[in-house]
């Protein structure tokens, strides 16, 4: 029982960056109709300009922090404007292709720039220190992580409700032509949606860097986000900020429980798993809306 | 080259190959083929590549994108799990020649196999579409790709599986001369079998699944029927490319079956070109050819820059991946089309309008 509890703890810390970096994907997905398999790299390239800052160059934390973001809501705005705009109303193969082809760019240019050994923030940014919940063990690192993560969900979820801009991206996710047509930019909400795809996966990219160092299985982040994506529904923001948390748990209890039979690994592969069985039994996810079609 | 076909009846307008000109440039292609490895040697060494080796390659994964082309190109269906498919082909090959099946029971089966295991993760392309199918292939490669791992005790882990060399009766395919003979025939007859199934009456339920599967249900094409067959042959093909690629190259490991084939498989098919057999031809002489021509380059760089081969792979990566973004950007109906267009403006220079 202690150990499960244990088990559900650090599975809902790492499932709080899945959540994060899930949010960015389905903003993505609901606002521009692109299913980004970039979303890793992003997270890859977030944790590696922020350690280059840091422990390199000897920028004060919270300015690499700040920086890391401005660079990151940079790349998403050009990345649209140069990559992903020529491909609007072309088919899906094609979208999709050019998402994992952009994603080996940007996976081998981290490789080439910085190698492919593991990075540590030097100095280390928050404690390792255990701290004691009844029985569980926490280390502080983890409860940073979990609460910069609820933090970026909470301002962002209010951004969306709440802002102008952000009633603006809802209204192009739910009809383009008549968004378009109150005026709203289509264009611009494109970019910003990008640009925050591209921000929440950095920090979330930062976050994880900070308990584990960097390198480049970091991308895989951008793996397990599809499962999240799917639990959720891909085209709903708070579906996937559930799905995050919950694959986060559930690939942790079945890494640790399954690998005594399956001879280790199961970690990697158990989301996965999950994924066919919600594609064979609900496609739409929990909070998806489904598609009715009509010739 | 003619300006113009005129065709006196239906027998000629069906047929493959039109025009005398076409036939004979065919036969000259033919012989060329023949004739190739018989050269390869004396090119290989002017070059700095192995030539044969490099043909071998190309013909395995002629069959392979082939076989995807099929499924994507021809039906519209998004498959990410090729590459693993190739693996499952390539094991089951390989585990049955190490049971002493002989190479003509072996390789077809690897490739039944294949078709097996392709056609249950197709399954669920009846419910899904577009977005979620190429999901749920993905899904499909991690699976396979981990049981290809962790399954040692049938696949031998991570130390690899050692395969015999091809042989019918008492010839064996030992050597990159022999092998390629034999990479030959399944390359054309692969091209053969897509370009003839296209012009039937599956291909053409194929094609109208991909351009609008509800008003092709409406006239009576059987969507399930026929998506689980798209995914049935395509499989197929690409476990046949399997069950070759462990007989030629006679180690097999779960490295070379990753998400990266899968990828790689795709490319090749956009490059070329999608729904077009000749597209995916110049697809994977282009994929194949290109690490190849970019260590030309590399070797000449290294004088002045001499850490160029310690990044050369990401290098090579980053190559692939700008080109696969010009040429879905630039030219989104691949090589194929483009060869028409220039083909198009030769033929009717200097009216070409």
């Amino acid at each position: 029982m202690h150990e499960l509890l244990q088990l559900i703890v650090t599975g809902l810390v790492i499932g709080s960056v899945y959540a994060l970096v899930a949010m960015g994907f389905a903003l993505i997905y609901k606002s521009t109709s692109i299913i980004n398999f970039a979303q890793g790299e992003f997270v890859l390239v977030g944790g590696y300009i922020c350690w280059w800052l840091y422990t390199m160059l000897g920028i004060p934390i919270v300015w690499a922090f700040l920086l890391t973001m401005v660079i990151a809501v940079g790349m998403g705005m050009l990345l649209e404007r140069l990559v992903l705009r020529p491909m609007i109303g072309e088919p899906i193969i094609s979208v999709i292709m050019i998402t994992i082809a952009l994603a080996t760019v940007l996976k081998s240019l981290v490789t080439i720039l910085w190698g492919t050994q593991i990075k540590v923030f030097t100095p280390a940014i928050f404690s390792q220190k255990a701290i004691h919940f009844g029985t569980v063990l926490v280390s502080e690192v983890y409860l940073w992580t979990f609460g910069f993560a609820f933090l970026f969900l909470g301002v962002f979820a209010a951004f969306f409700k709440f802002t102008r801009v952000g009633i603006s991206m809802r209204a192009v996710a739910n009809d383009q032509q008549v968004a378009q047509s109150m005026g709203i930019s289509v264009k611009r909400v494109f970019a910003i949606s990008w640009s925050i795809g591209a921000l929440v996966s950095a920090v979330g990219g930062l976050l994880v860097g900070n308990i584990n160092g960097i390198n480049i299985t970091l991308s895989d982040f951008g793996l397990k986000v599809f499962p999240a994506v799917i639990l959720g529904g891909l085209d709903s923001i708070g579906g996937a900020i559930i799905g995050g948390l919950t694959i986060g748990i559930l690939e942790n209890i079945m890494g640790s429980y399954l690998d005594v039979y399956l001879g280790g690994g199961v970690k990697e592969i158990a989301p996965f798993i999950v994924l066919i069985i919600i594609l064979m039994v609900k496609p739409y996810g929990l909070f998806g809306i489904k598609e009715i079609e009509r010739v | 080259m003619p300006c113009g076909l005129f065709f006196e009846n239906y027998e000629k307008d069906e047929s493959i190959f039109p025009t005398l000109w076409l036939k004979l440039w065919m036969i000259a292609l033919g012989i060329g083929l023949l004739v190739f490895p018989f050269v390869a040697q004396p090119i290989s060494d002017w070059m700095g590549m192995n030539m044969l080796n490099m043909a071998n390659l190309i013909f395995i994964y002629i069959v392979g994108a082939h076989g995807l082309n099929l499924l994507t190109g021809y039906t519209g269906q998004i498959s990410l799990g090729h590459g693993a498919f190739m693996g499952v082909g390539a094991y089951t090959a390989g585990i049955l020649a190490n049971l002493g099946w002989p190479f003509w029971l072996a390789l077809p089966f690897a490739g039944l196999m294949t078709a097996a295991v392709g056609m249950i993760f197709g399954i669920p392309s009846l419910r899904l579409r577009g977005l979620y199918l190429a999901i749920a292939t993905m899904a499909a490669q991690f699976i396979l790709d981990y049981a290809m791992r962790n399954w040692s005790s049938l696949t031998g882990g991570s130390s690899g599986l050692t395969v015999p060399s091809a042989s019918i009766g008492d010839f064996t395919f030992d050597s990159d001369f022999k092998f390629y003979f034999l990479a030959l025939a399944m390359a054309i007859g692969a091209t053969m079998y897509l370009k003839n199934v296209t012009r039937t009456r599956t291909g053409r339920a194929f094609v109208a699944v991909r351009d609008r599967y509800l008003s092709a249900e409406v006239i009576g094409v059987n969507l399930f029927k026929y998506r689980i067959m798209s995914f049935g042959i395509s499989s197929f093909m690409v476990g046949i490319a399997g069950g070759l690629w462990a007989y030629y190259i006679t180690i097999i490991s779960d490295e070379h079956f990753t998400m990266w084939l899968s990828v790689q498989y795709l490319a090749m098919i956009i490059v070329g070109g999608l729904g077009s057999v000749l597209g995916s031809i110049y697809g994977v002489v282009f994929m194949v050819a290109l690490p190849e021509l970019l260590r030309l380059p590399a070797e000449a760089l290294t004088d002045v820059y001499p850490d160029i081969f310690v990044i050369f792979s990401s290098l090579r990566e980053m190559v692939f991946g700008v080109i696969v973004i010009i040429f879905l950007i630039f030219e989104p109906d691949g090589l194929a089309a483009r060869w028409h267009t220039v083909r198009a403006y030769w033929k009717l220079w200097p009216f070409s309008y």
